[in-house]
């Protein structure tokens, strides 16, 4: 089949500044993110596969992987959880000091993740206003698993509960009307057509809010206390290995982190692609 | 990955409609406010009760050490060469990517969010790499005496590179919804590409440009996993304000480390009313 030229062509665009604007954005995205991650792979490439297998897989790296992962999922269960019952109160309930609640869940994003696990670490450690009362009973929050799963909860929670939120407001009330009208209980409505309309929502909120566990150290310097197989992460095991000038078991977690990453990113686009399908129909 | 605060419009309509009995939502609303002030406001309040236990003596006194006024200056000095930076991508980025179309738009759009998929840490870990003595420029940067890595310029290479999207992230949407129109109206009327941008594209897309600063802003200044580990940690030379935190905190002192990081929740706490602020200026304008 023979398509003429003018179809191919694309619609004229009289605008200014393609070259120079896009020419720019590659030439900064080049030499500001793309050489740094080059010159990762350049040195991976240079080290020897056996030694980096045996540092990524040893019994320190795999306790460091094994909280990682444990604490992020336990974090982002418990975001998944508050964050949607959270974005549910901001946008159906009208009460007293709603706005302001409403402006307070940016407080972790906008908060330096040193201060947040400072404060953290503070609030539930002995004589702290929480630990006072939480350590008795035998609850530490602080140098502890728990107390690592508490911070990555703390700066997780901005972005479960903002993937939600502008879902329930463009939940269509014409389908819980329907299903009123047709004699269904409050909790039936939720239970049959709210829940799995928003169910895609809070799981892309769930993914992002683990993505952001998964790489978090700030406040976990503070809060975990850093002991190696008890409550080392991931990303603090690549800076001591650093701290003592091991190179390649730094690149060796940092490389399995990556891989998290990547693998956690590419499930997320395709359950963002399936929602909007979801959502569509 | 997504910038949480990025929903600038997701603040909660006028049009609240309740659904189930009213017991159900008293008790919701319950649970939602007493979570957050276990865990947003207690943790803020805390700081300044910390900050504030020996009274304002000792807490002037930490602040004015020399260390941490150095620390102050270098904060502000990292944050000031590369925030201009990343918004003049942003800006750049955002008009060739949403005002025209063009092969590989897909693949520019996931590189430049890598940043935010991957841990500070590493970040911080690429530029030791590709700087350090060790790494694979080393060798040359010793021999002409440059000092990268443990100075300035890698303290800010590895802000830029962890806040790199944050501004074109907030103008490529906005960018997008304003379409060409506007801009082509005014090239028709015989105004310059550079008259066009500056008096249609820019003042129309300022509050969501402003926005973006102040998110990259405070990313910039309370970064802690990447610039720890290019910093070399030198007292009064490459400490930054969460730095400054750090060493203070594992000094055992009780009062300074909250002292400091008093100014960094005041810097949150300002980033937080300037959303809002912008928020509503945004719908006002609508």
């Amino acid at each position: 089949m023979t398509r003429s030229p003018a179809a191919d062509a694309k619609p004229f665009n009289p605008l200014p500044g393609f070259s120079l604007t896009l020419g720019f954005t590659v030439i900064y995205l080049t030499v500001m993110v793309l050489v740094p991650i080059g010159a990762l792979a350049l040195k991976t490439l240079g080290l020897s596969w056996k030694e980096l297998w045996e540092l990524a897989t040893n019994e320190r790296a795999l306790a460091a992987y094994r909280l990682s992962l444990g604490a992020s999922l336990a974090a982002a269960l418990i975001n998944a959880l508050f964050g949607s019952l959270l974005a549910w109160v901001l946008v159906r309930y009208p009460f007293p000091g709603r706005r302001l609640l409403d402006g307070l869940i940016d407080f972790p994003f906008a908060l330096p993740t040193a201060v947040a696990g400072l404060t953290l670490a503070n609030l539930f450690s002995d004589h702290g206003w929480l630990g006072q009362h939480l350590v008795p009973l035998g609850i530490h929050g602080a140098f502890s698993r728990l107390g690592v799963v508490i911070a990555l909860t703390f700066v997780g929670l901005p972005f479960s509960v903002r993937t939600i939120q502008p879902e329930i407001e463009t939940l269509d009330p014409a389908l819980e009307e329907a299903a009123m009208c047709l004699g269904a209980s409050p909790w039936r409505r939720f239970v049959a057509v709210t829940a799995p309309t928003l169910l895609p929502t809070v799981l892309t909120g769930f993914g992002l809010s683990f993505a952001r566990a998964l790489g978090e150290y700030g406040s976990i310097v503070f809060i975990s206390g850093n002991l190696p197989f008890q409550t080392e992460i991931a990303p603090t095991l690549v800076v001591m290995r650093l701290d003592q000038f091991d190179y390649t078991g730094a690149i060796s977690v940092a490389l399995v982190l990556m891989i998290f990453s990547f693998a956690l990113l590419l499930t997320l686009n395709t359950l963002q692609g399936w929602a909007a399908k979801f959502q569509e129909r | 990955m997504k910038a949480p605060a990025q929903a600038i419009s997701a603040s909660p309509g006028p049009a609240a409609h309740s659904s189930g009995p009213a017991p159900v939502h008293w008790l919701l609303i319950a649970v939602a406010v007493l979570f957050s002030a276990v865990f947003l406001v207690l943790p803020l309040l805390n700081v300044f009760a910390q900050a504030l236990a020996a009274g304002f003596g000792p807490y002037w006194k930490a602040l004015a050490d020399p260390d941490t006024l150095s620390a102050i200056r270098l904060t502000v000095l990292i944050a000031a060469i590369s925030v201009p930076l990343n918004a003049v991508f942003g800006v750049a980025a955002s008009w060739a990517i949403a005002k025209f179309e063009f092969r590989g738009k897909a693949i520019l759009l996931s590189l430049m969010d890598l940043p935010f998929s991957i841990s500070p840490v590493v970040a911080g870990l690429l530029f030791v790499l590709l700087f350090g003595v060790h790494g694979l420029l080393g060798r040359w940067l010793e021999a002409h005496h440059v000092q990268i890595l443990f100075a300035l310029p890698g303290m800010v290479l590895a802000t830029i590179f962890v806040t790199f999207p944050y501004v074109a992230r907030e103008l490529i949407p906005i960018m997008r919804s304003q379409g060409r129109d506007q801009e082509e109206a005014a090239l028709t009327l015989g105004a310059s590409g550079w008259k066009t941008f500056w008096h249609v594209t820019l003042p129309s897309v300022r509050w969501g440009l402003f926005y973006g600063i102040v998110l990259c802003n405070a990313r910039a200044m309370g970064e802690f996993g990447a610039v720890a580990v290019v910093s070399g940690h030198i007292a009064g030379q490459t400490d930054t304000l969460p730095l400054r935190v750090e060493k203070l905190y594992n000094e055992f002192d009780p009062v300074a480390p909250f002292a400091v990081a008093t100014l960094l929740a005041l810097l949150a706490v300002a980033t937080m009313l300037l959303k809002t602020l912008l928020e509503w200026k945004t719908r006002h304008e609508e």
